[in-house]
C-alpha cells in the first residue's frame, strides 16, 4: 500500500498539471478568497488575538518538551474515566488495533469522523483488507469517497470540487439522487438522507482528536455538520485516533484553543458544534471508550530542533488558505495528505526529507502562512532548515541527482566566489562579456539550461556595462 | 504487544529531546496568559450580543421575561406544527406545551429510547448549562433540563431555553464555569452555535446537515420574585 | 548622519541605477554616505536555497566589511531581511561564539532603506518630484520580514506630483522567491500572472517597490507583454526631484 504522506510525484511536475486545469484554478481562487476574508474580519474582532497566540504556542511547546509525562498523564487519566488506551509506533499497528476492535464487535461497517490521523495511516484501505467498510461521513470526505480520490485540503477535502461537480457525483452515487439540483442546501440534504440510517444502527464509530486534555482525559472533536456528534454519541462503540502530539495540558488551556482554532480555520466565532467526552459517561453516549496515541514519525519530528514546532499545528488550515503556491496549485500537487505550508515542512518532517525533498522548496518564503498561523509555527524558518537538509542529502549521495548535483557545484562556486572582493569584481565582468550571445534588442529572452524557467514569461535585462561600484570609483576620482 | 509499542514510543520521545535539560519541569516553560480572561461589561449587554451572535449564526432567538416562557414554547411548537415533542424528564413542568395533535415524548434514563424512537420524534425540549455570548454558543453538559445527548441530536429541530443568567461574555469565563461539569463529574460536554451547517461546498457556510437544522432558542429574563 | 551603504550584489551588478539613486537621495538630505568597496553579497540566495554552510564565509566577510559603520542602509528588504532573521541562525551553525557575538554587534545597525529614512531619520517628506501615476507593490520581506507598514506608501504620498493608487490585493506574494521563480517556475508564472493583472487594474504608469529583484520578475513580464508598465525602485522615485 503505498503511503498516504510520500509524494510520487515532484511538486514541480505535479504543480504544472494541476495549474493547467483551468476549472481547479478557478476552484480554488475562489474559495481560498471568500475564506482569507471571513478569517480576517472574524481575528480582527479580538483585541488579544496574539495574546491568544503567544499562550497557544507555549502551550504546545510546552507539552512537547515533556511530551512523555503528558502522555502518561493522559494514559492515566482516560483509564480513570473509564476508557482504554493503546499505543501504536505506525501506520500498521494502528490500523491492526482498530481492526481487531471492530472485529470484537462483529462490525463489517464502521462510521467515520473526518480525521487526518486516520487519512494519514490510510486506516479506510487497512480496514477493507480486513474486510471493514469505513464510512466516511463528513461531507466533504463523503464526496471524496465517493468519487474516488483523495482529499485536497485539511479542512475541506473536497474544496477542489464545485457545485456542479458535486451535484454529479451524487447523481452517480447516491440512490434517489435524479432530481438532485446543485444547490448547497440540496446536496447537503442528499448527504443527510443517504447517511441517516448509518448514524443509528452502526456499532463502531472511528475518529481523530482535535485535542486531548493531559488533566482530565478529555478528548475534543470539533465539527460543523453534526456528523461528529453522530459517530461520537450514538455507536456503542467509539475508536479514537489521536497524534501524540494533539494534547494540551489541562482544561483551562480550552479557553485559548476554542478561541484561536475556529476563526482561523472555518472564520467562525465559533464552529456549529463541538464535543468533548471524558472516558465514558454512563448512560450518554458510547459505553465504550478506545484511545490510540499514533507516533507515524511525529517522534522523528520531535528530535529535530528546529522542525518541531511543527508539531504544534492544530490542523486549522489558515496557512492553506493563505498560501499563494497553494492557492494556485491545489493540494494534490504536494503528494501527501498533509499538503499547503504546514504539509510542506510536516510532510518531510514526518518521512524525511529524502522521500519528499521538493517540498520544502514548494514555497517563495513570502511568509504569509507564519503570519496566520494561530500557533506561530515559523513555517518559512522550518522551510530554509529542511533545504539545507535537503542539499546536505544530496552532496552526501553525490550523483543521486544530476540537477541537484549541479547546482550544488555552481552554489559552492558562487559562494567562493562572492566572498572575496577580487573574485566577486572579476565576475561581474565576466557576466558583462558573457551574457553577449543572450542578448538581443537590448534584452534577454531566452536563458539555457538550469536558468530557462525564468525566460518563459518573463524577459531580462542586460547587465549594465557600468557597475555601481564603477560608478561610486569613477566619480570619487573626480 | 501494546506495552511495548508504549514502551518504544516513550524511548523515542526521551531520545528525541535530548536537548530539554533533564532538570527542566512543564512548569519551568513559561505560559503567558495575557489574553483577556474575563469580561466586565454591564450583563445586559452581554445578553444582548449573545442575542446577535446567535441570530447571527441563523439560529431562530426571542429574548422575553420568564411569565411569558410558556407560551413562547407552545407558540413555537405548535408554529412548526410538532405532532411529538421530546423532553429530557426533568423538564419544568411549566414548560410543557398542551396543544391538540401534540405527544410529549419522555426519555427517562432508567427506560432510554432506541435512536429509531428518537428518530421518530420532530422536534426537542430542553434547557442548557450555560451559554456564551461572544460567540453565540449554548453549552450542554447532560445535566438539569438537558437530558442525553442523543436527544439533542436526532430531532430536526432543537428548542432551547437560556436563562439571562446563564449567558457568560467570553470564551475564557465558559471554560472556568464548565471545570467542575468535566473534572469532577466527567461530563460529556457539547457546544452548539447555531444549527447544523457546513462549509465543504465551495467553502459556503449552509445550514442543515445531520443535526438538527433549525435552532431556536429562547432567552428568558428570571422572573425576580421566582 | 554617516551611513555606510550596502548596495546588495544584485544591484550592484545589475541595477546600478538603484545604488545612485540611494546615494542622491541619501545625500540631498544632508547625510554623508562611505560606501565601503569590499562587500560583496549578504548570502541570502544561499540561505534560502539551503546552502547554510556555504553562507558561512559570506557571512564572516559582511560582517568585516561593515564592522565599524554606524548605520548600515541597504536597498533591499529581502537581504536586510536574511541579516537580521537568519544572521544569528548561521553563527550558530558555524558553531563560532566569537562570530555570533559580532552578529549580535552588527544587526541592531542594519536598516532597509525605508525603514531607515521613516524610523531613524524620522522624515516624512524627501522633498521629491514625480508627475507620474504609481502603484506600489509591498515586497513580502519589507511587509512580512520587517514590518515596514505603509511607511513605504506616506513616503510616496508625500511625493509632488505623484498620483498614487491603491494595488488591488498588494500583500500577495508576486512569486518571485529567488530560486523559487526557476525551481518552481510555472507556480511562479501562475502567481505572477495574477499580480499583472492587479497592476495592470490600476492603470498605474509606475510600479514600484522596495526589493529590485521582485520588480525584475515584475518588469520581465511587463516587457515581454510590452504593457507600457515600467518598474521602478522606491529610491529612484524618492530622489527625482525637478529639474
Amino acid at each position: 500500500m503505498a503511503s498516504a504522506l510520500i509524494p510520487l510525484i515532484p511538486f514541480p511536475e505535479a504543480a504544472k498539471t494541476a495549474l493547467a486545469d483551468t476549472q481547479l484554478r478557478r476552484n480554488l481562487g475562489k474559495a481560498t478568497q471568500t475564506i482569507r476574508a471571513k478569517r480576517a474580519a472574524v481575528v480582527d474582532e479580538m483585541d488579544d488575538w496574539e495574546e491568544l497566540r503567544e499562550a497557544g504556542r507555549a502551550l504546545k511547546d510546552r507539552v512537547l518538551r515533556h511530551l512523555d509525562q503528558y502522555l502518561l498523564q493522559l494514559e492515566e487519566s482516560v483509564q480513570r474515566a473509564g476508557g482504554h488506551v493503546h499505543w501504536a509506533r505506525d501506520a500498521a499497528e494502528a490500523t491492526r488495533i482498530v481492526a481487531e476492535i471492530a472485529k470484537s464487535h462483529d462490525a463489517r461497517e464502521v462510521v467515520k469522523v473526518k480525521s487526518l490521523a486516520t487519512d494519514e495511516i490510510r486506516l479506510n484501505d487497512g480496514l477493507a483488507a480486513e474486510g471493514i467498510q469505513a464510512i466516511e461521513t463528513d461531507l466533504a470526505e463523503l464526496i471524496i469517497q465517493l468519487a474516488g480520490e483523495h482529499s485536497s485540503h485539511i479542512l475541506v477535502p473536497a474544496i477542489h470540487k464545485n457545485r456542479s461537480e458535486i451535484r454529479e457525483i451524487f447523481r452517480r452515487k447516491l440512490a434517489d439522487t435524479e432530481d438532485l439540483t446543485d444547490i448547497p442546501a440540496d446536496l447537503a440534504a442528499a448527504a443527510r438522507r443517504h447517511l441517516r440510517q448509518k448514524f443509528l444502527t452502526t456499532k463502531v464509530a472511528i475518529s481523530g482528536a482535535n485535542f486531548g486534555v493531559a488533566e482530565t482525559g478529555t478528548i475534543c472533536v470539533v465539527e460543523s455538520e453534526g456528523n461528529g456528534r453522530m459517530c461520537l454519541t450514538l455507536p456503542p462503540v467509539l475508536v479514537t485516533v489521536m497524534g501524540i502530539e494533539k494534547l494540551i495540558p489541562t482544561w483551562q488551556d480550552f479557553e485559548v484553543y476554542m478561541q484561536l482554532l475556529p476563526r482561523s480555520s472555518t472564520g467562525e466565532r465559533m464552529n456549529p458544534y463541538t464535543t468533548f467526552w471524558t472516558g465514558v459517561a454512563e448512560g450518554d453516549g458510547p459505553q465504550e471508550f478506545h484511545l490510540i496515541l499514533l507516533d507515524n514519525g511525529r517522534t522523528h519530528t520531535l528530535a529535530d530542533q528546529i522542525g518541531r514546532q511543527a508539531l504544534h499545528c492544530i490542523r486549522c488550515s489558515a496557512c492553506l488558505n493563505i498560501c499563494p503556491v497553494y492557492e494556485r496549485t491545489g493540494g494534490h500537487a504536494y503528494g501527501s495528505v498533509y499538503p499547503g505550508p504546514i504539509g510542506a515542512i510536516l510532510t518531510p518532517l514526518l518521512v524525511g526529507v529524502e522521500h519528499a525533498p521538493s517540498l520544502p522548496y514548494a514555497s517563495s518564503l513570502c511568509g504569509a502562512c507564519y503570519e496566520v498561523c494561530p500557533v506561530k509555527i515559523n513555517i518559512p524558518e522550518v522551510l530554509v532548515h529542511l533545504r539545507a537538509e535537503v542539499v546536505r542529502h544530496y552532496q552526501a549521495t553525490k550523483g543521486i541527482n544530476t540537477y541537484a548535483y549541479a547546482e550544488s557545484v555552481v552554489m559552492k562556486m558562487l559562494a567562493y566566489t562572492f566572498a572575496d572582493r577580487t573574485r566577486y569584481e572579476t565576475a561581474q565582468k565576466l557576466a558583462r562579456f558573457g551574457q553577449g550571445p543572450f542578448v538581443s534588442e537590448g534584452k534577454i529572452g531566452n536563458l539555457p539550461g538550469l536558468l530557462s524557467g525564468w525566460s518563459t514569461m518573463r524577459d531580462l535585462r542586460p547587465v549594465p556595462q557600468q557597475s555601481f561600484r564603477d560608478w561610486w570609483r569613477s566619480r570619487n576620482e573626480q | 504487544m501494546s506495552s511495548s509499542a508504549k514502551e518504544a514510543i516513550l524511548y523515542r520521545i526521551r531520545t528525541a529531546l535530548h536537548d530539554v535539560p533533564p532538570t527542566e519541569q512543564p512548569d519551568d516553560v513559561a505560559i503567558t496568559r495575557a489574553y483577556r480572561q474575563q469580561d466586565d461589561r454591564p450583563h445586559a449587554q452581554v445578553v444582548e450580543q449573545f442575542v446577535e451572535m446567535t441570530v447571527d449564526y441563523k439560529a431562530i432567538v426571542h429574548h422575553m421575561s420568564e411569565a411569558d416562557l410558556p407560551a413562547r414554547i407552545a407558540q413555537s411548537c405548535q408554529d412548526r406544527n410538532l405532532r411529538r415533542l421530546l423532553v429530557p424528564a426533568d423538564l419544568p413542568t411549566a414548560w410543557l406545551p398542551a396543544y391538540e395533535g401534540l405527544e410529549i415524548v419522555t426519555d427517562d434514563p432508567s427506560h432510554p429510547f432506541a435512536n429509531a424512537d428518537l428518530d421518530a420524534t420532530d422536534g426537542v425540549l430542553t434547557g442548557c448549562a450555560l451559554a456564551i455570548a461572544q460567540t453565540g454558543t449554548i453549552v450542554l453538559n447532560s445535566g438539569p433540563n438537558q437530558g442525553r445527548r442523543a436527544i439533542t441530536l436526532i430531532p430536526d429541530y432543537h428548542l432551547c431555553v437560556v436563562y439571562a443568567d446563564q449567558v457568560v461574555s467570553i470564551v475564557p469565563e465558559a471554560i472556568a464555569a464548565l471545570r467542575s461539569s468535566v473534572v469532577e463529574q466527567g461530563k460529556p460536554l457539547t457546544f452548539i452555535s447555531g444549527p447544523s451547517a457546513t462549509s465543504d461546498i465551495e467553502l459556503n457556510r449552509v445550514e442543515g446537515v445531520h443535526g438538527p437544522r433549525t435552532l431556536e432558542v429562547i432567552v428568558v429574563e428570571r422572573d425576580p420574585q421566582g | 548622519m554617516r551611513v555606510a551603504f550596502f548596495i546588495t550584489c544584485f544591484n550592484d551588478t545589475l541595477f546600478p541605477e538603484v545604488g545612485q539613486a540611494t546615494v542622491r537621495l541619501l545625500e540631498r538630505l544632508g547625510h554623508t554616505v562611505d560606501f565601503p568597496l569590499d562587500q560583496t553579497c549578504c548570502g541570502q540566495m544561499h540561505f534560502n536555497t539551503g546552502y547554510q554552510l556555504e553562507i558561512i564565509p559570506l557571512m564572516r566577510h559582511f560582517v568585516r566589511v561593515f564592522d565599524t559603520a554606524e548605520y548600515i542602509v541597504g536597498p533591499s528588504a529581502s537581504c536586510v531581511g536574511t541579516i537580521r532573521d537568519y544572521y544569528s541562525r548561521i553563527a550558530e551553525i558555524a558553531d563560532d561564539a566569537q562570530l555570533a557575538a559580532e552578529v549580535q554587534h552588527l544587526t541592531p545597525r542594519v536598516f532597509e532603506l525605508t525603514e531607515f529614512l521613516t524610523e531613524v531619520l524620522k522624515v516624512a517628506d524627501v522633498g521629491a518630484y514625480y508627475p507620474h501615476r504609481v502603484t506600489y507593490h509591498p515586497t513580502c520581506h519589507s511587509l512580512r520580514a520587517l514590518h515596514v507598514g505603509d511607511h513605504p506608501i506616506r513616503l510616496l504620498k508625500a511625493v509632488r506630483g505623484l498620483d498614487y493608487v491603491e494595488l488591488p490585493r498588494a500583500a500577495e506574494c508576486c512569486g518571485f522567491g529567488g530560486t523559487f521563480a526557476i525551481k518552481n517556475a510555472d507556480t511562479s508564472i501562475a502567481m505572477l500572472s495574477d499580480k499583472l493583472r492587479c497592476v495592470l487594474d490600476t492603470h498605474a504608469e509606475v510600479c514600484v517597490a522596495a526589493d529590485t529583484s521582485c520588480l525584475m520578475h515584475i518588469g520581465g513580464a511587463l516587457s515581454r507583454q510590452r504593457a507600457g508598465v515600467r518598474t521602478a525602485h522606491i529610491a529612484e522615485v524618492l530622489a527625482s526631484v525637478e529639474e
